[in-house]
């Protein structure tokens, strides 16, 4: 009876701790797929390490 | 909308349990009010502090009221307390009023059904490493300062330049495994399995940045290029001149004028000296303090190098259920790893959350469009400073008042950044204040920014199509330096994009019902993974495999690098797929046919007894696999003692008892990989063969074992296994690609032949078994990629939409990719590539309708001459000939290119936003 009770009340919204490319991309996943997503971050904006690196191999994009 | 970013805040604890915690947190305080500060950045303009600036490594400084970067998210400054003096002058000049001096830290509670942690690494610092004199000598540098240093928005605006002096350097050596591999001056045992692709990515952006020659070395162990697309990457580095050193480096020593003297060992053992202008160390990661705290509190088990602790089969669970973990927190990896790993914990809480799906996110209510058909044009023109960007060659203020007189211009204005938040809200007031029914917005590109704006004018209720952009950035201001030309060139871009705004007709996107259905091509882990995830989901899978049996190459397969057994894994695996009353094996089943797009695809198939049907499905996941290649040398196929990595896995899983009575056995590596023929590596041998090495030696510790390489890629945490390798008395021989080993038999027993680098001579080593790390081939994909319109690499690998992330998608939406067939990867990779592609296939099915662009081509039937030009020309498949024998577009597939449209001869396809007389008149204007 309880098991069957806490199925029912799973919560449909999501903490995603860390902001950087992986948080961002688990955020947005999940967003897109049907749940609430609270982003959480340390710093005052969202990006991460990837923010701050120039360009990427093997395509030499921009990291931003 | 269904994000909520929540910064400046850290995570306490977590109470509860899967599917219903409570997590406490704290929101420090910015001091600036995030709900008023517009980012406009007056207040940092008029701070007078200096403070250092660790965003870009301190090479710069920056005041106490600031944000980390222009683009940043959300773009609201934060005032730092511990540089702030207190003057008061930031607060006399925001016009926001969002300075809050005596702001405080705040307690809140969320309520969530699930938990990811995604807080990443930090880079290793390398001050203790006293003998490479880091934080002595201001040019030798990390590789993070170095990324800031070339980044175009960095300290030095992406001029190539040393802190010392901010001269151009002419030498630039990068020492590798600075915080990695090494017990004696850091505690990171293992390899950070990043640091060689940027050391090589940097030094070839250094040389191309340089004005003159740069001459640039890297000093290495081992060089790790084991990802898809980096030993391309590696031998091109080597073709432009880098130089590639194997040596660890002991010193770098002052040498007079910021130069940097380096001592090390070569490979001969001779003492070398060589001095650079400029020295980079390649740190490594480790997790933070801060990051094993947080594990400790919320009691999610770490492993012994501190990463969260996760089993293969699982890569994304913590000990904790309901608690997923992501990225480099898990283990030192890569952006594409990371992204992947991503998407896989967001599939995982799929499954977990998938009753509450829908339950707590928010619907966008947008307004009732206007209808603007037949009405006068009555166009907006925004023109954009983009900081300095745009207005530090053009007169944004004379552009705009130019812009004031041309034809049908009702209002015009200009921002600061025109596509920042509060100039959103304002743009919406204003095209409803003022009726406008055009936009023109002249700034940057639409490729990152059309979506942003058509979302402003969903908001003010006018259809989205009605908008166009002029890039006067990207087009103008970026690539001139005659601010009066480009002021010019300016007014001729908005000119342009004005006379088409108002031609502009409202357009419709077509929403279609998406097929619940996923076929899933290829039994092996990955495929199984990818169907049980969905099928756990509540949505139906046909799983089709090609052989009698589903596992794949994971039936051949003995021990995980983590040493879980992958036969009873797959064998449970195979069973929960077969009898999952969401799934359908089609065994024995091959692709001949496959017609449609996302949503609504139909394939055509024959199963073992030639019988067809077909399926309908809306969505595929292409999981074909790969295989191990069959050697032609080192005497394979001719002596039996001469196996491949697969042939000792099936001895080892048959518990052979021959194995006991080997004296003596040899691994040879890089057997068909790294070669010119399959320039790739094939990553998981060099594992795979320490793994089995040790297998050996526990069997029996007296056998000798010998390991033949050319660069050993245990990357991340498997390095473990190579050092435990070298302790338990394994001895690795590198050779050369041009000085390959040799098997020949010798009376009873096998001999191979190398040269040993290090005592420079030739060796002979008596084996009784020689196990060859064989190549993974890809299958032959030729025709899976017709069908589905999909592009395969050179190696014959299937080639993802994007490297970095997009790295389980194809161009062909709808369609994914996992498993071997995308690259050679360990089962805990693959699994977390298939949960990446279930989840990015969640995405689309749990909206269960697909939009289609109102930009598409269109035909008119009484124009067109049936020639058939357009239906040959299409690489999308689009066109096609109707019942009447007319060309007719799928607006589905068409992706609005204008191919069709061009080559038509009788003019008879028009492609919607882009009409001739659209186009007429931007000719014309110019």
């Amino acid at each position: 009876m309880m098991t069957q009770l806490a199925n029912t009340q799973k919560i449909g919204s999501v903490m995603v701790v860390g902001a950087g490319i992986a948080g961002m991309q688990a955020a947005l996943d999940l967003a897109d797929s049907g749940y609430y997503v609270h982003l959480v971050d340390r710093s005052p904006c969202i990006g991460g390490l990837m923010a701050q690196l120039d360009k990427t191999f093997p395509t030499n994009d921009c990291a931003m | 909308m269904n994000i909520n970013i929540v910064t400046n805040t850290e995570l306490e604890t977590v109470e509860g349990e899967a599917g219903n915690f409570t997590a406490r947190l704290v929101n420090y305080p910015r001091y600036i009010d995030a709900d008023k500060c517009t980012g406009c950045g007056q207040c940092a303009e008029a701070c007078p502090v200096v403070a250092v600036n660790e965003f870009n490594c301190g090479l710069d400084c920056r005041t106490a009221s600031c944000i980390k970067y222009a683009q940043a998210v959300p773009l609201v400054y934060t005032i730092d307390r511990a540089s702030c003096i207190g003057c008061g002058i930031c607060e006399t000049v925001c016009l926001a009023k969002a300075i809050r001096y005596d702001d405080q830290p705040k307690r809140m509670e969320l309520n969530v059904g699930a938990v990811i942690l995604s807080t990443g690494d930090e880079v290793f610092d390398p001050t203790r490493f006293d003998t490479y004199h880091y934080a002595t000598l201001p040019n030798v540098v990390t590789s993070l300062e170095f990324e800031r240093i070339l980044s175009a928005s960095g300290p030095y605006r992406g001029r190539l330049m040393r802190p010392y002096d901010r001269e151009e350097p002419a030498k630039i050596a990068w020492l590798q495994c600075v915080g990695s591999r090494d017990l004696n001056q850091s505690d990171n045992p293992y390899c950070s399995s990043v640091c060689c692709m940027y050391a090589i990515k940097e030094a070839v952006i250094a040389k191309e940045h340089a004005r003159e020659s740069l001459d640039a070395a890297v000093f290495y162990m081992d060089i790790r290029s084991y990802g898809k697309d980096f030993e391309r990457y590696y031998e091109r580095a080597k073709e432009h001149g880098i130089r590639f050193i194997r040596s660890r480096v002991h010193s770098a020593l002052p040498s007079g004028d910021g130069d940097v003297e380096l001592q090390y060992v070569d490979e001969k053992g001779r003492l070398q000296s060589e001095i650079f202008n400029m020295v980079v160390l390649s740190v490594g990661f480790q997790v933070s303090r801060e990051t094993m705290e947080l594990a400790g509190r919320l009691g999610v088990d770490l492993d012994a190098h501190h990463f969260v602790k996760t089993k293969s089969f699982t890569p994304v669970a913590t000990s904790r259920p309901g608690i997923y973990v992501c990225g480099s927190i898990q283990g030192p990896k890569d952006i594409p790893q990371s992204v992947m790993e991503a998407s896989a914990a967001a599939a995982a809480t799929g499954v977990l959350l998938t009753d509450s799906r829908w339950t707590q996110t928010r619907q966008k209510q947008l307004p009732d469009e206007t209808n603007v058909r037949g009405d006068r044009p009555r166009i907006g023109v925004f023109v954009c400073h983009c900081g300095i960007n745009i207005s530090g060659m053009v007169n944004v203020p004379e552009v705009r008042d130019y812009a004031r007189a041309l034809p049908f211009v009702v209002y015009v204005e200009d921002n600061l950044y025109t596509c920042s938040q509060d100039t959103q809200v304002k743009m919406a007031q204003v095209i409803q204040e003022q009726g406008i029914n055009r936009v023109v917005v002249a700034a940057c590109t639409p490729r990152t920014h059309e979506p942003l704006f058509q979302e402003t004018l969903l908001n003010a209720g006018i259809n989205k199509y009605l908008f166009e952009m002029a890039n006067i950035r990207n087009q103008d201001s970026w690539v001139h330096n005659d601010p009066h030309a480009a002021t010019e060139k300016a007014k001729d871009l908005v000119r342009m994009a004005v006379s088409k705004a108002a031609l502009l007709e409202p357009l419709r996107d077509t929403e279609l019902d998406l097929n619940p259905k996923t076929l899933v091509l290829g039994g092996g882990v990955a495929g199984m993974t990818a169907a049980k995830a969905l099928a756990d989901q509540g949505y139906a899978v046909d799983l089709v495999e090609k052989t009698t049996q589903l596992g794949g190459q994971a039936k051949s397969l003995y021990k995980t690098w983590k040493g879980e057994s992958i036969q009873d894994y797959t064998h449970r695996l195979v069973r929960e797929v077969e009898q999952h009353p969401l799934i359908d094996v089609h065994k024995s089943t091959e692709l001949l046919k496959v017609d449609g797009f996302v949503g609504n695809f139909t394939s055509e198939f024959s199963n073992g007894t030639g019988e067809r049907f077909s399926l309908q499905h809306g969505i595929t996941i292409v999981a074909t696999g790969a295989h191990e290649l069959k050697p032609n040398e080192y005497l394979y196929g001719k002596d039996p003692r001469v196996i491949t990595s697969l042939e000792i896995d099936k001895l080892f899983i048959q518990n052979d008892p021959k194995l006991q009575q080997i004296a003596s056995a040899v691994f040879v590596q890089c057997v068909g990989s790294r070669e010119p023929h399959r320039p790739y590596c094939s990553r998981v041998c060099c594992t795979h063969s320490v793994e089995s090495a040790l297998d050996l030696k526990r069997r029996n510790p007296a056998m000798d074992v010998f390991v033949l390489y050319r660069d050993i890629r245990t990357y991340g945490e498997r390095e473990d296994l190579y050092t435990e390798a070298r302790r338990q008395g394994v001895i690795f021989i590198r050779y050369d690609l041009d000085a390959k080993p040799s098997v020949s038999v010798n009376g009873e027993r096998l001999q191979v032949l190398t040269r040993d680098p290090i005592l420079d001579r030739p060796v002979a080593i008596t084996a009784d078994l020689i196990v060859l790390a064989s190549a993974i081939e890809p299958s032959d994909n030729e025709n899976l990629a017709r069908f589905f319109k999909v592009p395969i690499n050179e190696d014959g690998f299937f080639m993802e939409a994007h490297a970095k992330l997009k790295p389980v998608e194809f161009a062909t939406e709808g369609v994914f990719l996992c498993g071997l067939a995308h690259y050679p990867k360990s089962v805990d990779e693959s699994i977390s590539q298939a949960l990446a592609a279930a989840s990015r296939a969640t995405c689309l099915l749990a909206k269960a309708r697909v939009s289609v662009s109102g930009m598409v081509a269109e035909t008119n039937p009484a124009l067109c001459s049936e020639c058939g030009t357009c239906v040959s020309i299409c690489p999308y498949s689009a066109p096609y000939f109707n019942e009447r024998g007319k060309a007719q577009i799928n607006a589905a597939l068409c992706k609005g290119c204008g191919l069709c449209t061009a080559s038509c001869r009788s003019g008879a396809i028009r492609l919607q936003g882009f009409d001739d007389a659209q186009i007429f008149a931007m000719i014309e204007s110019v």
